[in-house]
């Protein structure tokens, strides 16, 4: 159906949207987006995500991304709303999640008038988006919104800013019922190069200590680049590491799992890395966290590296053989090259030998204390064991308990682990929950979060609350920037420089004063009642886990050290640290 | 006590070829700085009919490994349809424009005039006691005119940066 007639800017964006599907905006109103909100105002096809702060929103938006797959969207106003959306649109392109936020701007008449609510969004959000856009005519809003989709969700994903001027949002003309044809300019290569390809096969098919290293590009490939990971991976018997953002991608139920790897990851996956032969990097982009000390890691093996992004390749570490193209992809055509050339696997006996005795250091082990008091981890176990059955959807904010939950809970099936791996944001982890639920509305998610992260974001609470999702927030309370005061201890000698979480709100009367439910665990013997009560309410629920005050997280490899310099539970550490050293972050 | 090191680098001249839109320039130079990688000059203008393509000339140093870089993080921008690092593809011609302004009186006067024409200046503006000079040339051939001009009152300097093409029959 053509329909021909003039509509306003406001009218072709919603429009566009619901075109490309969009079936959820989180967003806030506000001066410039006011003609935005009025055309979506009645509309039964997009619902409109209210949340607390334009922060929660982009968080909100990349937790749905991520949950389900799909782009996320953002509306906001200008100045601050567009400014207060930087962080989690930030946070987007880091971790390579699909957005398209939708900024107001002030009239274009006014732009560079200093005018009321007036930011440079466009110069702001450059170097944090994978491509932004300042529209000054309504006729191009509808190939503007077709492309941004595009550019978000291809290639390697990532947040597009679209900034529409007030007047032009009001502004009529021609609308055709749908976006005029313009020139595709962005068609990232998904497919390898042949050659390339059967000297991947060849390599792995030669390899005695391989390594499958692998990241979010897995899960951003989709659930079938996951499933190709796991046929490959039967294929050769080579074991799987990940780095944070690819948990879920492998099953940690699998035999061949080393766990995840880098600063917090476990002495097997790192300690394989440093003794393999080959390492096959799908989708991980060799981050600091992953590598340790540059010229320390895997320092005898070749490295071939699968990545959509030619930028990713040889970025910090220089490898063997890049293949660039997307993940699933180039997996597929590995696959596709092993069998017909007819390989058999290697037998990786004296391998796995060797792994089985890293493993055998259980470098997860915590002291156990038989005061009644909660050790963390021992709290992230009991919600798995309590929880796994529901498949549960876990996001989590930015520190000690971040790394805990990556360590103890357990991940089978992608799209399930929502954290802040590369911006590291604190706050994330609420709206990412609650973002997860509107587009799951059937799945147990949990923000598994920190006494002083959960703080960030906290006003969030009302938004689950006026939309009547049921997400859970289980904070490990220690009182403390738990991660903070472990960096503290370990280099600067136990001088807590402002990391003590000073005035803690009581968290069950705040759970109680937004509507949700609170409840309160203290000691060992309340635990697993507690989980229960949080599961089986059918509402938001926080739960307050007091636990163990001065735990650290272990195993640690510290700043500036090799993979083999791991720090174990028990390790004696040292309260100082050399300025090299220190000044790694 | 930390010491902040260096390392080896090479110089290179980069043309990328990119949609003539609002803001385009900003997000290569602020990709750059952002990155921390260095523009010894950058030259842009418009070169089709439809205004619609530019080609910039950017002149950089760094280790290869961030040469490297550069020129995959220049192509992964939207706007940006090819990156051409010329110095790793070369041969190639570079040239810069020059004006340069130098006064004086007498024997140093005919001595810059001499040297002008020497290099092939055009005077494109002249006093009694001042001339303006176009200098085209590669870049160490406008060096050397500038520092002679020291010599015999040079006033102010004013160069394009680098454009640059590979030689030959193709497009780069």
């Amino acid at each position: 159906m053509v329909v021909k007639s003039e509509r306003s800017g406001a009218e072709i964006l919603v429009e566009s949207l619901v075109a490309k599907g969009v079936e959820f905006v989180f967003g806030y109103p506000g001066g410039a987006v006011l003609p935005i909100y009025d055309a979506l105002f009645g509309d039964e096809r997009i619902r409109h995500i209210l949340v607390r702060h334009e922060a929660g929103a982009a968080h909100a938006a990349e937790g749905y991304a991520r949950a389900t797959g799909k782009p996320g969207v953002v509306l906001v106003t200008s100045g601050p709303g567009a400014t207060n959306a930087v962080t989690g649109i930030a946070d987007a392109f880091l971790d390579s999640i699909p957005l398209v936020v939708i900024t107001g701007q002030v009239p274009t008449a006014l732009i560079g008038s200093d005018a009321f609510q007036e930011a440079d969004t466009v110069g702001i959000t450059r170097h944090c988006t994978k491509h932004n856009y300042l529209v000054k005519d309504p006729s191009q809003l509808a190939s503007v919104i077709d492309e941004a989709f595009r550019i978000a969700t291809e290639g390697r994903p990532g947040p597009v800013v679209v900034d529409i001027p007030k007047d032009v949002q009001i502004a009529s003309t021609r609308w055709t019922g749908h976006a005029p044809q313009t020139r595709n300019r962005y068609s990232p290569q998904v497919e390898a190069p042949a050659d390339a390809v059967a000297e991947a096969v060849a390599m792995l098919a030669a390899a005695r200590a391989p390594v499958f290293y692998t990241g979010g590009g897995v899960i951003n490939s989709g659930p079938e680049a996951a499933r190709l990971l796991q046929e490959l991976q039967a294929l050769t018997g080579a074991p799987v590491t990940s780095t944070l953002m690819g948990l879920g991608a492998f099953p940690a139920a699998h035999k061949d799992w080393l766990g995840m790897l880098g600063m917090h990851g476990t002495y097997e996956s790192n300690m394989a890395m440093n003794r393999a032969d080959l390492i096959v990097c799908v989708g991980a982009r060799f981050d600091d966290r992953v590598t340790g000390r540059l010229d320390a890691f895997s320092p005898d093996s070749r490295k071939i590296h699968i990545d959509i992004d030619r930028a990713s390749i040889n970025k910090t570490v220089r490898v063997d053989l890049p293949l660039v193209g997307d993940c699933g992809q180039v997996l597929r055509q590995i696959i596709t090259g092993w069998l017909d050339a007819g390989h058999k696997a290697q037998d990786l006996t004296e391998w796995r030998a060797r792994i089985d005795g890293w493993r055998a250091r259980n470098s997860l082990a915590y002291p156990k204390p038989t005061t009644g008091e909660i050790m963390p981890q021992l709290a992230i176990e009991r919600l798995y064991e309590l929880t796994k059955d529901r498949e549960p959807i876990i996001s989590t904010e930015v520190g000690q308990h971040q790394m805990w939950a990556a360590q103890h809970f357990h991940f089978d099936a992608p799209n399930k682990w929502l954290t802040s791996g590369g911006l590291g944001t604190m706050g994330y982890g609420l709206p990412a929950a609650i973002g997860a639920q509107v587009g799951c509305p059937d799945a147990l998610v949990i923000d598994i979060a920190g006494d002083a992260s959960i703080q960030m974001n906290i006003q969030e609470l009302g938004t689950a609350t006026q939309f009547r999702l049921p997400v859970k927030v289980f904070i490990l309370n220690n009182e403390w920037m738990g991660m903070v005061r472990q960096w503290q201890e370990l280099t600067y000698e136990s001088r807590y420089s402002s990391s003590y979480s000073d005035a803690l709100p009581d968290f069950v009367k705040l759970a109680e004063a937004y509507g949700w439910k609170g409840i309160q665990i203290d000691t060992l013997d309340q635990l697993d009642d507690g989980i229960r009560a949080m599961i089986d309410y059918p509402g938001p629920v926080i739960v307050d886990c007091r636990v163990t005050k001065e735990a650290n997280c272990f195993p640690m490899i510290p700043s500036g050290a090799a993979h083999t310099d791991m720090l174990l539970y028990g390790d004696e550490v040292a309260g100082t640290m050399d300025d090299e050293a220190k000044a790694l972050v | 006590m930390m010491k902040i090191k260096a390392e080896a680098q090479e110089r290179h001249v980069l043309t990328i070829m990119v949609d003539n839109e609002a803001g385009i320039l900003a997000k290569i130079a602020g990709l750059f700085t952002a990155r921390g990688y260095n523009i010894d000059s950058l030259t842009v203008a418009d070169i089709t009919d439809e205004h619609d393509v530019s080609r910039i000339t950017i002149v950089t140093h760094g280790p290869p490994a961030v040469i490297d870089q550069i020129h995959a993080q220049l192509e992964r921008l939207v706007p940006v349809h090819k990156v051409t690092d010329l110095t790793e593809v070369g041969p190639y011609v570079a040239r810069e424009l020059a004006l340069i302004k130098v006064a004086g009186k007498d024997e140093n006067r005919v001595e810059a005039l001499r040297l002008a024409e020497v290099f092939r200046a055009k005077v494109v503006d002249t006093t009694t006691s001042s001339f303006i000079f176009e200098l085209t040339g590669a870049p160490d051939k406008i060096d050397t005119f500038v520092a002679l001009m020291k010599e015999l009152g040079l006033v102010e300097v004013g160069r394009t940066g680098i454009v640059g093409m590979i030689r030959g029959a193709q497009a780069a």
